[in-house]
């Protein structure tokens, strides 16, 4: 098993004993798979982060009581909801945790104010009213009351969906990829409306999310899950840009991790321009804060290269170069090309018919195309 | 036209698709969210009467309701008259023999039903029960719909079953098919066509409006099965 941990800002959870902790320890076997964690979390967002079928989700559903673990213990603020030692497993019904899928899964056959009522059948008619009409304001979307699902948009559905939660004042909130749909401009209002609930709630908060960009835009606690195991938690900066995560960064998905250094900023349009692996090839990357003259990493998923075998014009993306096909492997469905652009190599998948129509073989002239905001920047290893 | 034998008829199909609503549901719940290994032998069960030629469920049905069967003489004792060739006894052998006819729209239509749902129920703090009730229910009308109106149907054109259970005892046990049949029996073929066809007209709109209320939750019932 591994050490006991502790998540969230020491400092705040002493100033403030009464908010309630989630203790997780869980563990849980699922044919190859072996789900090991061992956390707590205070109130606050803690992210976990990690790629799919890391076992995020058998996380929550654990916690939630939708899943059954081998064995361990859960409770929150205090309460046991599972204990495996005292066989101890509390439908998930009278838990108390709100949980809000990544499909929502918003009743078709009810309104939206039906849908945010669902949760308070405990309630006189009148006061489940209220709450839920106060929820709906809170989320702007008192003019969706009589819709249903079917009638309401992305973004609004995510609103119904975490009021419907919300409203009935969970002792712990697990969001799996709630926001994983929608728009950047939305998923920040929703974010805002999320935080400002949470500023006078204070539960803890499990936010499961792949998007690297959705651990710094929270910004709070992150721990890091790999093929079931905590592999790193921390502050997101920490976490996620620290030297020896390299490892994060291959459970990402970052086929190419390659070592750079800044050679000029350019504040004006966001990004910085940069001198990548062993040859000269330069790349225009995302603006970070960096100096001139620093070491950086760069990851690049291998899926968001694409290859030319003319000099492509016309093109959005900021970086071309040319390069020199060294090896083509098929794995699966996908076709990966090593090419070397003097000196640095990047990996490259392809689907079979782009193969086929490019016509790829060893030793053939490429050139790789590489979208300014594919380049993820982490601190030098 | 028997006007004795179709109120007689319908009386019964209403009795029988309305006990098999209220039977039915549990039968179907269990089904789909039962675990229980040995459950595929309850399922065939249930689906037995669709491949057993009526007169076989009739004689066992009768065999059950009969003086001689624990059940026949406890209902003697009971209310003072045996229960073969009775209404009361069509009523218990259509209901098993309509049994398949409702249970099964039932149990598709709840399984049909996304366990998301069932998992968002749960965690918003309602019971199985209660979920069931108020989400998988809602969701399952069309299903509920036409399994009351396929055991409706089924039991108004049921012959097998009627005669050996309940005979052919006018304003008891006489349906319309046992009506139809009597009316050929004795060379009267206009009547029996008359009969037939009124038959053939209600058993049309019946199902039209099976058809009409969801055609996709007859597709899943009666279609190819998953």
């Amino acid at each position: 098993m591994t050490s006991e941990r502790v998540i969230g800002d020491p400092q705040r959870n002493r100033a403030s004993n009464q908010e309630p902790v989630l203790e997780v320890s869980a563990r849980k076997r699922l044919g190859t798979f072996n789900l090991d964690v061992n956390f707590h979390a205070g109130a606050g967002f803690t992210i976990l982060f990690g790629a799919s079928g890391a076992g995020k989700t058998t996380v929550l559903d654990s916690i939630a009581g939708l899943t059954r673990p081998d064995g361990g213990k859960i409770t929150v603020g205090g309460r046991a909801l599972f204990d495996s030692n005292s066989k101890l497993d509390m439908p998930a019904w009278k838990r108390r945790i709100g949980y809000v899928l990544q499909d929502l899964a918003l009743f078709p056959h009810l309104t939206a104010t039906e849908n945010v009522a669902f949760g308070l059948r405990e309630l006189s008619a009148a006061s489940r009213q209220q709450r839920s009409e106060a929820m709906l304001r809170a989320f702007r979307i008192e003019h969706l009351r009589d819709r249903r699902p079917a009638q309401i948009s992305g973004g609004e559905r995510q609103r119904v969906a975490l009021a419907r939660t919300l409203v009935t004042e969970p002792r712990a909130l697990l969001l799996d990829e709630p926001l994983a749909a929608l728009d950047r401009p939305t998923k920040a209002l929703i974010l805002d409306d999320l935080r400002q609930w949470n500023d006078t709630h204070r539960v803890p908060i499990l936010y499961v999310t792949h998007s690297h960009e959705e651990v710094f835009a929270l910004g709070e606690q992150v721990i890091v899950i790999a093929e079931g195991q905590i592999v790193a938690q921390g502050l997101p900066h920490e976490v996620m840009s620290v030297p020896r995560l390299e490892t994060v960064a291959q459970l990402l998905g970052f086929e190419n991790i390659l070592p750079a250094t800044v050679t000029s900023l350019h504040e004006e349009r966001g990004t910085l321009t940069c001198r990548v692996g062993a040859g000269p090839v330069e790349l225009e990357t995302p603006m970070v804060r960096a100096e001139v003259g620093s070491g950086l990493c760069v990851g690049i998923r291998a899926g968001d290269l694409l290859l030319a075998t003319e000099p492509p014009r016309g093109l959005s993306a900021r970086n071309i170069i040319p390069g020199l096909v060294r090896k083509i492997e098929r794995r699966d469905v996908i076709i990966a090309v090593l090419v070397d652009c003097s000196g640095t190599d990047f990996e490259v998948h392809l689907t079979l018919a782009a193969r086929e129509a490019l016509q790829l073989e060893p030793g053939k002239n490429v050139f790789v195309v590489v979208k300014t905001h594919s380049c993820h920047l982490m601190t030098a290893i | 036209m028997n006007w004795e034998a179709f109120w007689l008829t319908v009386r019964l199909a209403a009795i029988v698709s309305a006990l098999l609503l209220a039977i039915g549901i549990p039968i179907a719940y269990w089904l789909t969210y039962s675990r229980w290994r040995w459950k595929f032998l309850v399922e065939a069960v249930v689906a037995l009467p669709i491949v057993l030629p009526p007169t076989v469920l009739g004689l066992y049905v009768l065999m059950a309701l009969g003086t001689r069967s624990p059940i026949g003489r406890y209902w003697d004792k009971l209310t003072g008259h045996p229960l073969a060739f009775t209404f009361e006894g069509l009523v218990i052998g259509s209901v098993l023999y309509s049994l398949p006819f409702a249970v099964q729209p039932f149990a598709a239509s709840f399984s049909a039903v996304d366990d998301k749902l069932l998992r968002a129920s749960a965690s918003l703090g309602e019971s199985t029960i209660g979920t069931f009730r108020r989400v998988v229910l809602p969701l399952s009308k069309a299903g509920l719909v036409t399994g009351f109106v396929l055991s409706f149907a089924h039991t108004l054109g049921e012959f097998g079953v009627v005669l050996m259970v309940g005979g052919n005892i006018p304003g008891v046990t006489r349906t319309i098919s046992i009506d139809i049949y009597d009316q050929v029996q004795a060379g009267n073929y206009s009547a029996a066509n008359q009969t037939a066809l009124a038959l053939l007209i209600i058993s049309f709109l019946v199902l039209s409006v099976v058809y009409g209320v969801n055609h996709r939750a007859w597709m899943s019932t009666v279609g190819p099965s998953k």
